[in-house]
């Protein structure tokens, strides 16, 4: 496979890993040592938000509660994405080894994997990988367990307070933040939640030091990231690749040559049609992205792409804040009137000033979010929406 | 229905009785029956000593939670906008053809139902669709054809 202008990188997938030696070898070091290696290397969180790994294990260990707990979110329900299923399934013991570093930097004996119900297949083997995971700790005389909780198809309980209340056994609604999980998350207890991917780096940065992961991508967004690409594009899968890189770069290798618009971020990321692919840097100074890349090629109608996108959000709204549950729908209703002629272009204006309000008002980033793909879809693609 | 009943009560010894335990139950009653009736949600109610309503309420919050009966193979499409691209329609025109019913139906011998959903995570491989826990992906007419015809043998 080439790569011409893009550089390929290995960390997450390289099968050269013995996870009971890392763990010896990280046990070894002081709490400090490692949030420091991990500080030195800037990973950021690969679940959407990029908040610094390092600080938020560092805030939890600060906590004097003596219970507290490790999540793996594998919820992975954003449109586009389905690297935290692959990495789940080549690599497992990886994450888990996160986990397990990620329990001693802040004092917690259980951790959970929260896995997506469409994933329930993988459960089989996920859990025979746990048993042979558990022996090495037990080997290791390490007091840590981890135990998988099964989703059932509900997007929203990605967003981690919603994931708590799920795990709890409520309607997967988001809480109010503040308090934050590092202070009060799972069973209102300090809780890390980090994002398959981001256990898996974490993990590496502990195995080669914070150099490796360090020395590559930008100031803003350091080392590397899975990418999962869908879309008009004869290269569909998933790819690590250093952060960095501009759409352009991106188009060149994964495009099919007539490619007028990139959705960075699933549906709930940004749209970024072909004249802005040049000065777009993908990463947390341009646009950022969980990984999901889909690619639309001129063929295609950017109307359909907004409608499907929004559709999602009205369904997967949770329904408990005005703004997200009726804003979504009628923001639907309204580009579907724009479109039949029923209503005046000009009434775009009002339903991204809707979206504007949402993204102010809504409880949660889904409510928040929705705004991103209706102003990049609607302003760039202005024409598709009205003819 | 006295199956109902054993079944809530050996999940509620293996899950345990806390709130904690109850989606693991509905999970539970739903691998077993594919919906929750009533019956179920009432008697996982006194089994966990919470009320009904906040049984219903948390099964009615999850799709994969169905509470209106369901066929014995839950066919689910995936309709986000990768898979649809890829020709989802095709896909779920095809099922209903053989099954001789329209999305969100279930045959009359209960033994399938047709229903459409969020992405699946599968959108480099689409169309794709899960029958219950397994996934399909790279559909064709001609594949998910063979597909249905295995399922309605078994
Ligand atoms: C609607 C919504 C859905 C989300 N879904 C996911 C998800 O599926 N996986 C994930 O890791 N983070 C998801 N997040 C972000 C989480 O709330 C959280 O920030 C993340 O798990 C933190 O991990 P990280 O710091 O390693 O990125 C979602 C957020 C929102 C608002
Ligand atoms: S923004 Fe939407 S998903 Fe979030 S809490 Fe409000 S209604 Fe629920």
């Amino acid at each position: 496979m080439s790569y011409s202008n893009l550089k390929r990188v290995d960390l997450i997938f390289d099968k050269e890993c013995n996870p009971k030696e890392i763990i010896k070898n990280t046990w070894a070091k002081s709490n400090d040592q490692i949030i420091n290696e991990l500080l030195e290397s800037g990973l950021k969180g690969r679940g959407g938000a990029g908040f610094p790994t390092a600080l938020k294990w560092k805030y939890t260990a600060e906590q004097p509660e003596p219970d507290k707990y490790i999540i793996c979110n594998a919820d992975e329900g954003e449109p586009g994405t389905f690297k935290d299923r692959e990495i789940l399934f080549k690599v497992p013991q990886k994450v888990f080894g996160g986990m397990a570093v990620g329990a001693k930097v802040i004092g917690a004996k259980e951790g959970f994997i929260y896995l997506r119900g469409e994933y329930r297949f993988l459960l089989p083997e996920l859990e025979a990988q746990l048993e042979s995971f558990h022996e090495i700790l037990k080997d290791l005389k390490i007091d840590f367990r981890i135990k998988i909780i099964m989703g059932s198809g509900a997007y929203i309980c990605g967003e981690e307070s919603a994931l708590f209340e799920s795990m709890e056994g409520h309607r997967g609604e988001p809480r109010n933040k503040p308090p934050y999980p590092t202070i009060a998350g799972f069973r209102s207890k300090p809780t890390v939640i980090n994002n398959v991917e981001t256990l898996v780096y974490a993990f590496m940065i502990c195995m080669h030091g914070a150099r490796k992961f360090k020395d590559l991508g930008t100031a803003d967004s350091r080392g590397s990231k899975v990418f999962s690409i869908s879309g008009d594009t004869p290269k569909a899968g998933i790819y690590e690749l250093e952060l960095g890189m501009t759409v352009e770069q991106f188009v060149e290798e994964f495009g099919d040559g007539d490619t007028k618009a990139v959705q960075v971020g699933g549906a709930s990321g940004f749209c970024v049609p072909r004249k802005k692919f040049k000065e777009t840097i993908i990463g947390f100074e341009g646009v950022p992205t969980g990984g999901s890349m889909m690619l639309f090629n001129s063929s295609r109608s950017m109307f359909n792409v907004l409608h499907n996108y929004l559709e999602f959000f009205e369904e997967e709204s949770c329904g408990q804040c005005t703004p997200c549950r009726v804003g979504c729908q009628q923001l639907i209703l309204g580009i579907e009137a724009v479109k039949k002629g029923e209503r005046h272009a000009s009434y775009l204006e009002h339903l991204q000033k809707l979206a504007q309000t949402m993204k102010i008002t809504a409880k949660c980033g889904l409510g928040q979010s929705v705004a991103n793909s209706f102003f990049s879809i609607v302003e760039n693609f202005k024409e598709e929406m009205i003819y | 229905m006295p199956e109902i009943k054993e079944l809530v009560k050996n999940l509620a010894s293996k899950h345990g009785k806390t709130r904690e335990s109850l989606i693991p139950i509905l999970q539970g009653v739903i691998h077993e029956e594919r919906y929750i009736s009533d019956e179920a949600m009432t008697e996982i109610a006194r089994e966990l000593d919470i009320s009904a309503a906040q049984v219903y309420g948390t099964a009615t919050f999850y799709s994969f939670l169905d509470t209106q009966p369901r066929g014995k193979y839950v066919i689910r499409v995936c309709r986000t906008i990768s898979c649809a691209m890829k020709g989802k329609n095709l896909i779920t025109h095809e099922i209903e053809d053989m099954l001789k019913i329209k999305v969100g139906e279930t045959t009359q011998n209960k033994k399938f139902s047709l229903l459409e959903t969020n992405c699946l995570g599968w959108c480099h491989k689409g169309p794709a669709m899960l029958i219950n826990d397994d996934a399909f992906t790279d559909l064709t007419a001609e594949k998910v054809r063979e597909i249905i015809n295995q399922y309605i043998k078994k």
